[in-house]
């Protein structure tokens, strides 16, 4: 099964019943597969007039009771992010796909590249958590679309996946288990005498339009009730610090990882997407050369694995992060890791050139031999 | 309730217009209906203030999340309330894609041919010459006659009524409420404070009285040469038709497509 097919009959096992997109390569197939098969399942497939009208349309399905996704990549992506803001504010659960392209602007349409990593993070203006999922598989396309879903439904909050064009377009063999093996989420459902949907303690429940709680939804800074408040500067903060505390308090649930040989290694790589690919391969090269390397495979991209990577930081010699961009998720382990062991970048970008074991390891060799 | 409109604005005419035809058509209270409104001074006409579910969208996108919410749950009544700014500027291009699509909501669009909420700069409805803010050497563009692009682009009901008209407005509110599919709605109406100001006529009645006087029936601008009709407000039903609408045929294909599954 192709990535795309794969994130799209994901979205379906977990329940989405509302797709709105615009083309865009390399994202396409979602919108296709979605077209065809979500109308099969008593669902709604819709192309908008472009992505703004896409995202919004998708807000407005999960506000009437749908789980609703679109999909995209980076142009498009761009175009999303004042609605990305306004999910984020109004916590609409939903889920955005990224399928990543050569950019900047049009860039190169067809090519695979990781330089939306940063948008995704603070592509939106304001101050917001997101969470961020990266698969490197067809398999995990399928397994981290179906957990989008669900953490969007848990935290009442837009999730992106964040993949790229080469998972997105590779073909791979994947086991879809049982459906009640998979485990899916729905949202927290308000009681007949429940008042206050916005801005209080604890994930507030969600009402669906039509319902009979009089819900004023609005992108504005607004109190318990909904209701614009824009004049007290407590009522924003508290509103905004909430809306970030509740996904950073439960960082340890939804970050996830994989990570290989990482105890008592001298050099780390930590990658994610199609880079992570080349590492394993990297790593038995690198034993062959006497290099002893470990690694650590993000699946969560934010909220950002800080604890684990200063943990890992403390045995190591030497970490590398490679990636498909001029550097982004590399200046993250560096704040992280803070000086504590050198962090060294490896990019590639343009082509879709995917950065092979070799050159992967010609630069880890080089390294741990200036520093010897 | 404090309502957020200058004194005088056109907006409180337009919203008791409304409340009026809903009432009038039987409805008790809000609870059939969903509004969608963007960013704009008419933007606050029903959220938060009418009793009902509201959806105070980003600038323009009012129409895209109403899309959403109709097709997600048809029986509602989805409403979408919007100044010239909001729905044939930054929106236009959802405003006439829903006509053209023949989404069954009503769109209301307060025309006051200028920015209000920003403090009077131009929009794409100021009329030729005017003077704004951002045109301080007279508006050197030409507005768009917005209901008839919508009649163009697809909608089932389209009518243009001032807020001197009270009247038909509010008819013209109950048949866009009960018309299946697309219907648009554009109230021509007075800004006191960020328009009129600017053009002379600094008050609401000054305005009111503007309206009165160049308002032209659409069966009497169709006689008359288009040099003369400058400047004119031309008002009245520009179009009632039935048609199959976007919900209709969604969930129609929704069937087929489950039974073939
Ligand atoms: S600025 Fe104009 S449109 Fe806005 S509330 Fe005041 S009078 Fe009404």
């Amino acid at each position: 099964m192709q990535g795309n097919q794969a994130c799209a009959e994901a979205a379906i096992t977990a329940g989405c019943k509302f797709f709105a997109g615009y083309p865009i390569t390399p994202a396409t197939e979602i919108a296709e597969h979605l077209a065809k098969r979500l109308p099969q399942t008593g669902g709604i497939a819709i192309q908008m007039e472009d992505e703004l009208a896409a995202l919004s349309a998708v807000i407005g399905a999960s506000w009437a009771g749908a789980k609703a996704m679109t999909a995209t990549s980076g142009p498009g992506f761009s175009l999303m992010q004042e609605n990305i803001g306004y999910a984020f504010m109004t916590e609409t659960p939903c889920v955005i796909a990224n399928i990543q392209r050569a950019g900047p602007s049009t860039g190169q349409a067809t090519k695979c590249a990781q330089g939306d990593v940063m948008q995704t993070r603070w592509g939106t203006h304001g101050d917001y958590t997101p969470i961020v999922l990266s698969p490197n598989s067809v398999q995990e396309m399928y397994n981290l679309t179906i957990r989008a879903f669900n953490l969007a439904e848990t935290h009442r909050t837009p999730v992106i996946l964040l993949a790229d064009e080469i998972i997105a377009h590779m073909r791979e063999k994947i086991t879809i288990p049982p459906s009640n093996k998979i485990k899916i989420i729905n949202r927290k459902k308000p009681k007949k005498t429940d008042k206050t949907f916005f801005n209080t303690e604890e994930i507030p429940p969600m009402p669906s339009v039509g319902d009979g709680f009089n819900v004023p939804v609005t992108g504005s800074t607004h109190n318990k009730h909904g209701h614009r408040y824009t004049a007290d500067p407590n009522v924003h903060r508290q509103l905004v610090e909430r809306l970030a505390e509740k996904i950073n308090k439960n960082a340890n649930q939804i970050i996830n990882f994989e990570s290989h040989n990482i105890e008592n290694c001298e050099i780390i790589i930590i990658s994610y997407g199609c880079t992570s690919r080349a590492v394993h391969e990297t790593i038995e090269l690198a034993e062959k050369r006497g290099i002893n390397a470990g690694s650590i495979r993000l699946k969560t991209l934010w909220p950002f694995p800080e604890k684990i990577i200063q943990t890992i930081a403390k045995n190591a010699k030497m970490i590398f992060v490679p990636e498909m961009n001029l550097r982004q998720i590399f200046y993250e382990v560096e704040r992280t890791v803070h000086g504590a062991v050198p962090v060294l970048p490896i990019n590639k970008i343009g082509g879709g050139e995917m950065i092979t074991p070799e050159e992967l390891l010609t630069k880890i060799t080089k390294s741990v031999n200036n520093i010897e | 309730m404090h309502l957020p409109f200058c004194t005088g604005c056109g907006n409180t005419t337009v919203m008791n217009c409304f409340l009026r035809a809903v009432h009038e058509l039987g409805y008790k209270d809000l609870r059939k209906f969903v509004f969608c409104s963007g960013i704009g001074c008419a933007a606050w006409i029903p959220s938060p203030y009418f009793k009902a579910d509201s959806i105070h969208t980003t600038h323009g996108r009012s129409i895209p999340a109403a899309t959403g919410v109709k097709l997600v749950r048809p029986t509602l009544n989805v409403v979408v309330f919007g100044g010239d700014g909001d729905l044939v500027g930054i929106g236009l291009s959802h405003l006439i894609h829903a006509a053209r699509r023949n989404l069954d909501i009503t769109v209301i669009m307060v025309n006051n041919m200028i920015y209000g909420m920003t403090g009077g700069q131009m929009a794409p409805t100021t009329p030729f010459k005017a003077k704004t803010t951002t045109t301080p050497y007279g508006n050197f563009e030409h507005p768009f006659d917005t209901t008839r692009l919508i009649v163009a682009a697809g909608a089932c009901y389209a009518a243009r009524w001032t807020t001197f008209h009270v009247e038909q407005l509010r008819e013209a509110m109950k048949k866009a409420l009960t018309t299946k599919g697309f219907a648009f709605i554009e109230a021509v109406s007075q800004c006191p404070t960020a328009f009129g100001r600017r053009v002379g006529l600094k008050t609401a009645k000054e305005l009111l009285q503007w309206f009165k006087e160049n308002s032209v029936p659409l069966q009497e601008a169709e006689r008359t040469a288009e040099k003369d009709l400058a400047g004119k407000i031309v008002v009245g039903e520009f179009v009632c038709r039935e048609l199959p609408t976007l919900t209709e045929i969604v969930h129609e294909t929704i069937k087929e497509a489950t039974n073939d599954a």
